[in-house]
C-alpha cells in the first residue's frame, strides 16, 4: 500500500523505464578521479546507464570501504571541491539523470540554499547523503525540493519495519537499498539480506528500489535485480580506474552488466522467492 | 567503598531527546548503524537508572580499578609558581589513565546487551588497553584499530593490549592516527552490529555516546568535589584538564559546572585545536568543532601526543566552548615536554604527556593566577611516553651541540 506522494524528475524517469520493463543501472563515479573523468561518465552513459551517481569525494568517508577510500584520497590530491566538481559539470549536458553522493559535512559547510542552487545550475536530479539520516534530514529535504533536486534515502537489512514506512515516506527518486551490512567494496558473494530487503519494501510501496553495495559482476546485477529495479555498482567501476584502466575499459563493465540485465529473463519474478538466486555467484 | 547516592550529583545536563547539547551532537550515522545507537540508547537508559546495574559498576571501580584516585596537593610546583596546585590523581587508575571508567560501564553495558565482542579505537593506546582489560576481565572478545603511526609512537602500549589478549588492527588510511582509527572502528561495527559494542573512547560519536562516556566519568568530578570540600572547604578557582574528544575533562566538569565562582579551562595542543581552529562540522556521527578546510575536508591534527592527536572535540564541550561556561586554550608540543618534566622533578611524578598540556597551560598562566587554587585532573600517567621523550630530548641536545660545534 503506498499513500500518494510528489513525484519528481528522477523518480518519473525511473518508474517510465521501469516500466517499460527495464531494470535500472546506475553505475558510480568518483568526481576528479582522474582529469579526464567527465569522459568516464559520458561513457558509461554510452555504455547503458539510466543515472549517474557523481561522488563528491570526503576525507573521511565513514560508510566507503578501501576502493571508494582510495578513490577519494586520488580525487582530493587531484584537486577536485564540491564546487568545481558542480561547476565541471555545468558545463555540459548528459542524457541522464545524475545524482551526487557525498557526506553531509560537505553539504553542510557549503551552505543548504547555495548547494541546492548549485546542484540545480550543474543539472544534477537529486542527491544521496549517507550520514544524514532520516530524522536530521527535514531542512536539506526542503531546501532541495524547492530546488527540484530528490534526497535519497537508505534502507538497510537491519532497519525496522517502522523506519521502513518512514523512509519510503520520504525519499524521493528511489529507495536506496543497503545490499550488505557492511561499507563499499567489491564482494565475490552477493549477500542473501539483498533480497530479503528488496522484498520487503517491494511489500509495502512501488517506489523504485536499487540495490547497491558490492555489486560486482553482471551477474551480481542479474541476481540483485531479480527482487528489485536495478543496481548501483560503485567499487568494481573504480578499481578498474585506480588499476589503471582506461576509460573504455573500465565502462565495458557497464556494458557487460547492461547486456545481462537486457537479456535476463526477469518475467517469474513476481512473487518468486528471489533469495535463491544470490547464491553462488562465480567472482568476475 | 562509594555508594550509589554519591554519583547522583550531575552538574552538567542531559542531551535532548534527539542528542543535542545546544546545536551540537545528535546522531548522524548511516542508516545500518541507526537501530545500533537506538540499542545502545534503550540499554544505557534502563542501566543508568537501575541501582543494581550501578552499584556493579561502583564496585568494579573501587575494587577493581581502584577508586577513589586521590587528590594531591603539590607543594613545591604550587610555590614556584604562586598558586595553590592539585592534582587529581587519574593517574593511579589500574591500567593508568581515566579511560578505565568508562570502559568498565560500557563493557558492563555490552555483557547487558548480550554483546560478546569489544571493539574501540585508539590514539596513545590508553582506551585500548583499557578496554582490552576489561574485555579479559569479562571474557569478551576484543579488536582494537590504531593509526599506523600511532602503533609505532606507542609501541609500548600495542604489547599491553596483546599481551592482555585483544587483536590490534591497523588503521592505514589518511593520517594514520586517531581519526583514523574512529572511521575504521565505525566501519567494522556496520559490519559486526550484532554480536559487537563498539566501546568509544571519549565524549564522541553519535548520541548516546557523548552523554554515555561522560556520564561514566562523572565520578571523577563527583570524587573531586568532594575531596574540594574536604580539603579546602570549598570549591577551586580554577578545574583544568587537557581536551582530545574530552572525556577526563567532561567528567572533571561535572563535578563543577554547578559552581559559580569555578572557571573551567580545556586545554588543546596547538596543532589540534578544535575549538581555537575549527568550526562547527558533521563528522563521526555527531556536529562539534573540528579543523577544517574551507571547504569542508577535515584536517590532520598534528600533536606530540597521540591520545590529543584528534582534529575534533567532543559536542558537549563546543556547547559550552558556545555558551562561554568553558574555556579552551592551546598549548605547544615544546611548552608540554616542559611540563612533563617539571612536574616529574619538582613533585616526583611523571605524566602522561595528554595530561602534562593541563600542567602546561598552569605554568603559562601563572602569572593571571597567583594565590588561587587550581585543580588539574591527571589523566594518566607517562610510563607510556618515556621513550618518546628521551629520544626528543636527545634529539634536541644534539641538534643544540651542533649549533655550538
Ligand atoms: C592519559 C590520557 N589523557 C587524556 C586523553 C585524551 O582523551 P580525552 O580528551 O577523552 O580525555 C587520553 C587519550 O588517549 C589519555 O590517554
Amino acid at each position: 500500500m503506498t499513500t500518494a506522494r510528489p513525484t519528481l524528475s528522477l523518480e518519473t524517469e525511473l518508474r517510465a523505464k521501469r516500466a517499460s520493463g527495464r531494470k535500472l543501472l546506475m553505475p558510480y563515479v568518483t568526481a576528479g578521479i582522474v582529469p579526464d573523468w567527465l569522459e568516464l561518465v559520458e561513457a558509461v552513459i554510452q555504455a547503458g546507464a539510466d543515472a549517474v551517481e557523481v561522488g563528491i569525494p570526503f576525507s573521511d568517508p565513514a560508510m566507503d570501504g578501501p576502493t571508494i577510500q582510495e578513490a577519494s584520497v586520488q580525487a582530493l590530491d587531484n584537486g577536485i571541491t564540491p564546487a568545481s566538481a558542480l561547476s565541471a559539470l555545468a558545463t555540459r549536458t548528459f542524457g541522464v539523470p545524475l545524482l551526487a553522493m557525498t557526506y553531509y559535512n560537505l553539504v553542510y559547510r557549503y551552505g543548504h540554499e547555495r548547494f541546492a542552487a548549485d546542484l540545480a545550475r550543474a543539472g544534477v536530479s537529486a542527491t544521496i547523503l549517507p550520514d544524514l539520516p532520516i530524522e536530521l534530514a527535514d531542512d536539506w529535504i526542503e531546501t532541495a525540493r524547492r530546488h527540484g533536486i530528490e534526497n535519497v534515502l537508505l534502507v538497510a537489512p537491519v532497519t525496522s519495519d517502522e523506519r521502513l514506512a518512514m523512509l519510503v515516506e520520504r525519499t524521493a527518486g528511489f529507495l536506496y537499498s543497503v545490499s550488505t551490512m557492511g561499507t563499499t567494496g567489491e564482494r565475490s558473494q552477493l549477500d542473501d539480506a539483498a533480497a530479503v530487503l528488496s522484498a520487503r519494501v517491494k511489500a509495502v510501496s512501488d517506489i523504485p528500489v536499487v540495490v547497491g553495495f558490492g555489486i560486482s559482476t553482471p551477474e551480481h546485477a542479474v541476481a540483485a535485480s531479480r527482487t528489485s529495479d536495478g543496481i548501483i555498482t560503485a567499487s568494481a567501476l573504480m578499481r578498474r580506474i585506480l588499476d589503471g584502466a582506461s576509460i573504455d575499459e573500465a565502462a565495458s563493465l557497464v556494458a557487460d552488466m547492461r547486456a545481462a540485465l537486457d537479456v535476463a529473463d526477469f518475467a517469474d519474478q513476481r512473487g518468486n522467492d528471489g533469495s535463491r538466486h544470490g547464491r553462488h555467484l562465480a567472482d568476475g | 567503598m562509594l555508594h550509589v547516592g554519591e554519583q547522583t550529583r550531575i552538574a552538567m545536563t542531559d542531551p535532548s531527546d534527539a542528542g543535542f547539547f545546544g546545536e551540537f551532537g545528535g546522531r548522524y550515522v548511516p542508516e545500518p548503524l541507526v537501530g545500533a545507537c537506538q540499542e545502545v540508547e534503550a540499554a544505557f537508559r534502563d542501566a543508568w537508572s537501575s541501582d543494581e546495574f550501578r552499584t556493579e559498576f561502583l564496585t568494579m571501580l573501587t575494587d577493581y580499578a581502584g577508586r577513589p584516585s586521590p587528590m594531591t596537593e603539590c607543594s613545591n610546583l604550587g610555590s614556584d609558581l604562586g598558586l595553590r596546585l592539585l592534582l587529581k590523581r587519574e593517574d593511579l587508575n589500574h591500567t593508568g589513565s581515566h579511560k578505565i571508567n568508562n570502559v568498565i560501564g560500557q563493557a558492563l553495558l555490552a555483557k547487558r546487551m548480550g554483546k560478546t565482542r569489544l571493539i574501540a579505537e585508539t590514539g596513545a593506546g590508553q582506551h585500548g588497553v583499557a578496554t582490552a582489560t576489561a574485555a579479559a576481565l569479562l571474557d569478551m572478545e576484543c579488536v582494537v584499530y590504531m593509526g599506523e603511526v600511532d602503533m609505532e609512537r606507542q609501541a609500548l602500549n600495542v604489547f599491553r593490549m596483546r599481551l592482555l589478549g585483544a587483536e590490534v588492527v591497523p588503521a592505514m588510511s589518511g593520517s594514520r592516527t586517531l581519526k583514523d582509527a574512529v572511521n575504521e572502528a565505525m566501519r567494522a561495527w556496520v559490519s559486526e552490529v550484532t554480536n559487537t559494542h563498539y566501546c568509544i573512547g571519549s565524549v564522541m560519536g553519535p548520541h548516546p555516546y557523548p552523554w554515555m562516556v561522560r556520564s561514566f566519568h562523572e565520578i571523577i568530578g563527583c570524587e573531586a568535589n568532594r575531596q574540594s570540600q574536604a580539603l579546602l572547604g570549598g570549591m577551586p578557582d580554577l578545574a583544568v584538564a587537557c581536551v582530545g574528544g574530552g572525556s577526563n575533562a567532561a567528567g572533571l566538569f561535572a563535578g563543577f559546572a554547578d559552581s559559580p565562582t569555578t572557571r573551567l579551562i580545556g586545554v588543546e595542543p596547538a596543532g589540534g585545536a578544535a575549538v581555537g581552529r575549527g568550526v562547527p562540522a558533521i563528522v563521526h556521527g555527531m556536529k562539534a568543532y573540528f579543523m577544517q578546510d574551507e571547504v569542508g575536508q577535515i584536517l590532520e591534527a598534528e600533536s606530540i601526543s597521540a591520545g590529543l592527536d584528534y582534529p575534533g572535540i567532543g559536542p558537549e564541550h563546543a556547547f559550552l566552548s558556545a555558551n562561554g561556561r568553558a574555556e579552551y586554550h592551546p598549548v605547544t608540543d615544546d611548552q608540554v615536554v616542559d611540563a612533563f618534566q617539571m612536574l616529574a622533578r619538582r613533585e616526583g611524578i611523571i605524566p602522561a604527556l595528554e595530561s602534562a598540556h593541563a600542567i602546561a597551560w598552569v605554568i603559562q598562566e601563572a602569572d593571571q593566577l597567583q594565590g588561587q587554587t587550581v585543580l588539574v585532573n591527571l589523566s594518566g600517567r607517562g610510563d607510556k611516553d618515556v621513550q618518546q621523550v628521551q629520544d626528543r630530548l636527545e634529539q634536541e641536545a644534539k641538534l643544540e651541540g651542533g649549533i655550538r660545534a
